[in-house]
């Protein structure tokens, strides 16, 4: 399945620049895989031991993996995962 | 103290005071970082403090921008002592910090003084945010004041009092279809692709910090003395934990002696993942899908909860909730015992402070401070329906029988007499 994954601003000098990437998979967790298989940094700037960091948010098409199955999350074809900072609101 | 850098609050990574928010190593929050205090210089630091303007800027001592020229003052609301609430509670001391009485009426005016503040030092000529409301008309209003351009993006379904209040200012009104936490989502891809100042996200370590000045002014006006407790409320839980370092700060720096405030969070019962978390021992959130009348505070997915639970669990506080109707009472309870007329984020301070007080948890002898952060007029939908007028012709006799058909019904108004009923 080929899935479109945005890249934050803050994450594109160990992408080489790139604000999107194309990777193949079928969950969240191969997505990320992929990512860090192809950029070896990013593992751990959105990762550590116990998982995704607590300020890292992961969304596809635009809802919150933690509405869904979280790294379990399935990805269709076409999808689009977003990775982006927790950012608190108000 | 100057502000000497952006430190990361995960893993203490310093960087420069520009425009960002996130620790590029561990995507932590950064926070304004300050050369540390001298307590030998509290004398004249609280001279300096008290021959300032009566404004957030008397405290530009702690700010990361002395805000000369700011066109928009704000702060140096009241701070009440609300004695017929503490007796209606069976509490010995209660002071209300009403903070409605703000240039658009609620804390909002704050933390958009800072941050915009801060963006016009580093050129910014546009300023944006996403609101839940009340920080939609303070960033309207400042851009206004200041002559910059804005662009305000808010949920849909947002009370019509918000989104007129911040329409008349002539930002660009941006009403995005979805929750708030859906509009903060877009907001955040927004600011990495666009050369603006989003108060809430790439200005937020400055915005943060405008919220200590709340401490401040209660410390202050109290005579430099800590109150026992905080009952305050909790969205993002910025707020929450900013009043809580702004009293660190100046015990640090000498100007106050003691211990840090008991903290207690006020959530509503329909967006309620901070105190969720406590309640179940977490030190993390899970989001959830907000469902309830205190618009201002629904957000599902608060990036500051862990701070808002560290904090209420170190200074022996608690983080509760509340019902819509426990919200409805409370706005009434606030007007009706102490003349301020607060919207729905107020309405749940107060009726966890009631909750507190109801289950015994609050001493005899503590001083309590409930922080108000809004005003009613912005919420009129909660308490429409919750008493009625007596309709009379214009004549003595009219009012007369008028009163002796209440007199029957409904005893003095107080507390106590609340009326339910309704048109």
């Amino acid at each position: 399945m080929a899935v479109t994954v945005k890249i934050p601003a803050q994450l594109r000098n160990v992408t080489d620049g790139a604000a999107t990437v194309s990777v193949e998979a079928t969950t969240v967790a191969e997505v990320l895989d992929a990512l860090f298989a192809r950029f070896g940094e990013l593992r751990a700037r959105i990762s550590d031991d116990t998982g995704l960091r607590r300020f890292v948010n992961v969304y596809v098409a635009g809802e919150d993996i933690r509405f869904l199955a979280g790294l379990d999350t399935p990805v269709g074809d076409g999808a689009q995962v977003t990775i982006l900072p927790a950012v608190a609101g108000g | 103290m100057p502000p000497v850098s952006l430190r990361c609050k995960e893993c203490q990574t310093e960087y420069a005071l520009d425009a960002r928010y996130v620790c590029e190593r561990c995507f932590g929050p950064l926070e304004v970082a300050y050369a540390p205090a001298n307590p030998a210089d509290a004398g004249e630091l609280k001279r300096r403090i008290q021959a300032g303007p009566h404004s957030i800027w008397r405290y530009g001592d702690f700010l990361p921008t002395d805000g000369r020229g700011y066109p928009l003052p704000a702060g140096w609301t009241p701070l009440i002592r609300a004695d017929r609430l503490a007796r209606e509670l069976g509490l010995a001391e209660v002071w209300v910090k009403n903070d409605a009485a703000n240039p658009t009426h609620s804390f909002k005016d704050r933390v958009v003084s800072v941050a915009l503040a801060r963006a016009r030092e580093l050129g910014f000529e546009t300023i944006a945010c996403a609101s839940t409301g009340n920080l939609a008309n303070a960033v309207a209003a400042h851009a206004a004041a200041a002559g910059l351009e804005s662009y305000v993006f808010i949920p849909s379904d947002l009370e019509e009092q918000k989104i007129l209040a911040t329409g008349v200012y002539g930002t660009n009104l941006v009403a995005v279809g979805g929750n708030y936490d859906d509009v903060n989502r877009l907001c955040t891809e927004l600011s990495g692709d666009h050369d603006w100042a989003f108060v809430n996200i790439n200005m937020r370590p400055y915005y943060a910090e405008g919220s200590k000045t709340l401490a401040f002014e209660i410390a202050e006006q109290l005579n430099f003395e800590l109150p026992d407790r905080i009952v305050a409320p909790i969205a993002s839980g910025s707020l929450f934990t900013k009043i809580a370092r702004g009293f660190t700060e100046w015990i640090d720096a000498g100007l106050l002696e003691g211990e840090l405030p008991i903290f207690n969070g006020a959530q509503a019962d329909g967006c309620s993942p901070v105190a969720q978390a406590f309640a179940a021992g977490l030190d993390f959130c899970r989001p959830v899908k907000p469902d309830t009348i205190a618009k201002s505070l629904a957000i599902g997915n608060p990036a500051d909860g862990p701070y808002a639970l560290d904090l209420a669990r170190a200074s022996g506080g608690r983080i509760d909730s509340v019902s819509d109707e426990e919200i409805r009472a409370g706005i009434r309870l606030l007007a009706q015992t102490t003349g301020v007329f607060t919207e729905t984020a107020g309405g749940v301070t107060t009726a966890v402070l009631a909750k507190l007080a109801a289950r015994g948890e609050i001493g005899p002898d503590e001083r309590v401070v409930i922080v108000i952060t809004g005003e009613g007029l912005k919420t009129l939908d909660a308490v429409r329906g919750t008493f009625s007028a007596w309709q009379i012709d214009a004549s003595v006799a009219a009012f007369e029988a008028a009163a002796a058909e209440r007199a029957g019904a409904v005893g003095p108004v107080g507390v106590s007499a609340r009326t339910g009923a309704v048109h």
